[in-house]
């Protein structure tokens, strides 16, 4: 993606999460959709306050659960049936209870996995740069005390003026325009 | 029982008590997201190392040395330099294989199975717990291999493409332990760093040193703590314990197997999985007391690790104690009720021959001790008794794996090929090297990543709760 320039959108800090979710559902009330809370701890009612109610992570993990079980399932059907034949005690070569186990495990690790890395693809993430952190307030206190509401300026509704003003009606501590 | 009933004499102790409730609070009162950000990131955050770090690493690292030594001696000699031979074939590498696992259970258990239980004061714990688990796998995953004793040919053990064309065999549980517990090690690895990636942010935002803003700015993966990918994250954090939960279960019991689909007398029973998992989560709760208890003391972290966490971790040891209980004394009943001889025997033999000292041991440390002290409130929240316990419950479940592999193993079917046990000091060098491991990896953890979530435990405190409207307002 080439380097984008102009305003990323307009930041307002708060100091409660009481705050926070208040400001954000008055701006989806208003018609606001490209916005985002940032949190020093999960805080559902934003996520609810800006519209984000389901995330796709419990579909990969299923997938990646069920493809676990079907790999390592076969693989070893293939193994004991087919690429290297054993008589481990007169036992049937397709002697599939002893096959669950490793199928169980490979299920959790592929659907563990698929849960961590499919999170962190849906996140966006490793991001080695993100406008927000050109925001002089943001890396003191959005990991730690401190509650932002985003107004981006993507949406329609944007104006370098009137969104200031917008955000500043909620009493945030502080309005700052974020940067590319 | 309240704990006020009691009316402790310490006012002190008694201001960490909730009237509310009269239980001990699980965070004392007046921290702000401020003050707990600070405290935690203060431990890793700073230029001054404690010299009690210095002198505990070096003690640690001694070990890990002697580890070293023991292990390149093992390489060059041969698994001969151990007491292993005809008739007790498994001697202190799986005793201690399974010692050590079932010490990581415990930090699956809290961070996985309280976490679905809703256990909020858990939050306090688990991140180190965590750390134990991986570590203590570490040590584990270790044995299995200079068990072999040509660990370099390690991989044939995977179902990987080889020239020679041998795969593995499906059917046995020693080829399933490879599987749990590298799936184990995996996913706890996974979990505990996906736990510490906001840590990292917080830290990256912290630290006024260049070097540690890109080494923690890289492993916060560039989280900036958006609801939208906070909300992905909790989902992916519930859908990791409901999958550690069946996982850690599954782990021990496997181990279980490696013992109970053998046909010999002490192994051959179907009490095994459910009494290694209680043992195993036994042991595991000891051991978090054992590091929890001065880690708290030694960094002040009195506020936030308080009474309560010792208290319940008590209790879940009371708990897991009397399965465990129950296992000891199934197996005494079986052998009666079985009417098999040889498992007579072998019960008579555990219990009066001559390595009966060893059961005796197992006896007093695992039931005896703490199974008729641990039922007092009291006793539970004395700190020092609590760490008295944990090395007690730790001893005596060493002991447990020692009874049940040598003892079951040295006098089996044929007198004429019984045999004894003494273990070597290469035995016991590696068995004290991996403590020493374990040592130096943990003082590693406290000293670099943060030792207990601090997004976690923002959530709990009271300046989470959401109002609907400002006080003001609704004076309106």
């Amino acid at each position: 993606m080439p380097p984008r320039e102009g305003t990323y959108g307009m930041l307002a800090e708060f100091d409660t999460p009481s705050d926070l979710v208040r400001a954000a559902q008055q701006a989806r009330k208003d018609g606001w959709r490209r916005m985002d809370c940032y949190t020093p701890y999960p805080v559902e009612e934003a996520a609810e306050a800006i519209g984000f109610h389901r995330n796709k992570v419990p579909l990969i993990t299923l997938v990646g659960g069920l493809m676990g079980l079907v790999a390592m399932f076969s693989l070893e059907t293939w193994i004991s049936v087919l690429a290297y034949p054993l008589n481990i005690a007169g036992r049937p070569l397709y002697s599939w209870p002893a096959f669950i186990v490793p199928a169980y495990e490979w299920t959790i690790l592929w659907a563990g996995l698929s849960a961590a890395f499919g999170m962190l693809a849906l996140n966006g993430l490793p991001a080695l740069y993100h406008p927000l952190f050109n925001a002089p307030n943001f890396r003191s206190g959005a990991t730690t005390d401190k509650f932002f509401l985003c107004l981006e300026a993507l949406d329609p509704k944007f104006d370098l003026l009137e969104t200031r003003a917008y955000l500043t009606s909620f009493q945030p501590t502080s309005v700052v325009e974020v940067e590319y | 029982m309240a704990t006020t009933d009691l009316k402790p004499k310490d006012p002190k102790r008694l201001a960490g008590v909730d009237p509310a409730t009269g239980e001990y609070r699980v965070l004392a009162l007046g921290q702000t997201f401020k003050s707990v950000t600070e405290k935690i990131a203060g431990i890793v955050l700073t230029p001054d190392t404690p010299l009690g770090w210095f002198a505990l690493f070096g003690l640690g690292g001694a070990g890990a040395t002697l580890l070293l030594t023991a292990v390149t001696w093992l390489f060059l000699e041969g698994t001969g330099i151990w007491a292993i031979s005809q008739p007790v074939a498994w001697g202190f590498a799986i005793i201690n294989f399974v010692w050590w696992i079932g010490i990581g259970h415990a930090g699956t258990l809290i961070s996985a199975i309280l976490l679905l239980f809703k256990q909020g004061w858990r939050n306090s714990i688990n991140r180190f717990a965590e750390a134990m688990t991986i570590f203590a796998v570490v040590c584990a995953g270790m044995f299995p291999l200079i068990h072999t004793g040509r660990p370099w040919l390690g991989y044939w053990m995977l179902p990987v493409p080889l020239t020679m064309n041998v795969w593995p065999q499906f059917r046995s549980p020693l080829l399933w332990d490879v599987f749990a517990v590298s799936t184990y090690a995996t996913i706890s690895v996974v979990f505990w760093y996906i736990g510490m990636v906001p840590d990292f942010g917080t830290f990256r935002d912290r630290t006024e040193n260049k070097f540690a803003q890109y080494f923690y700015g890289l492993l916060s993966l560039g989280w900036r703590g958006s609801v939208r990918h906070w909300m992905r994250y909790e989902t992916a954090s519930l859908l990791l314990s409901g999958l550690a939960t069946p996982l850690v279960l599954s782990v021990h019991t496997v181990i279980s197997f490696d013992f109970a689909v053998a046909v010999l007398p002490g192994w051959h029973t179907t009490i095994f999985p459910p009494y290694f998992v209680a043992g195993a989560i036994y042991s595991g709760f000891a051991m978090v007391l054992t590091l929890a208890i001065p880690l708290r003391k030694f960094y002040h972290l009195e506020g936030l690790v308080t009474e309560r966490h010792i208290d319940n971790m008590g209790k879940v040891m009371l708990a897991t104690g009397f399965i465990v209980a129950y296992g000891y004394g199934m197996e005494v009943f079986m052998a009666w009720y079985s009417a098999s001889h040889w498992e007579a025997f072998m019960m008579w033999n555990r219990m009066f021959g001559p390595m009966g000292w060893a059961y005796w041991v197992l006896v007093t440390c695992n039931l005896a001790i703490p199974l008729t002290t641990l039922w007092s409130r009291k006793l539970r929240t004395n700190i020092a008794f609590m760490f008295f316990i944990s090395i007690v419950v730790n001893t005596g479940m060493w002991f447990e794996r020692f009874v049940i592999i040598v003892t079951s193993l040295y006098r089996d079917f044929l007198p004429s090929s019984w045999g004894t046990y003494r273990a070597t000091k290469w035995d016991y060098a590696v068995y004290v090297g991996t403590l020493g491991l374990f040592t130096a990896l943990f003082l590693l953890f406290v000293r670099f990543l943060p030792m207990i979530p601090m997004n976690e435990i923002r959530m709990m405190l009271p300046g989470a709760k959401i109002t609907p409207k400002k006080a003001a307002e609704a004076a309106d």
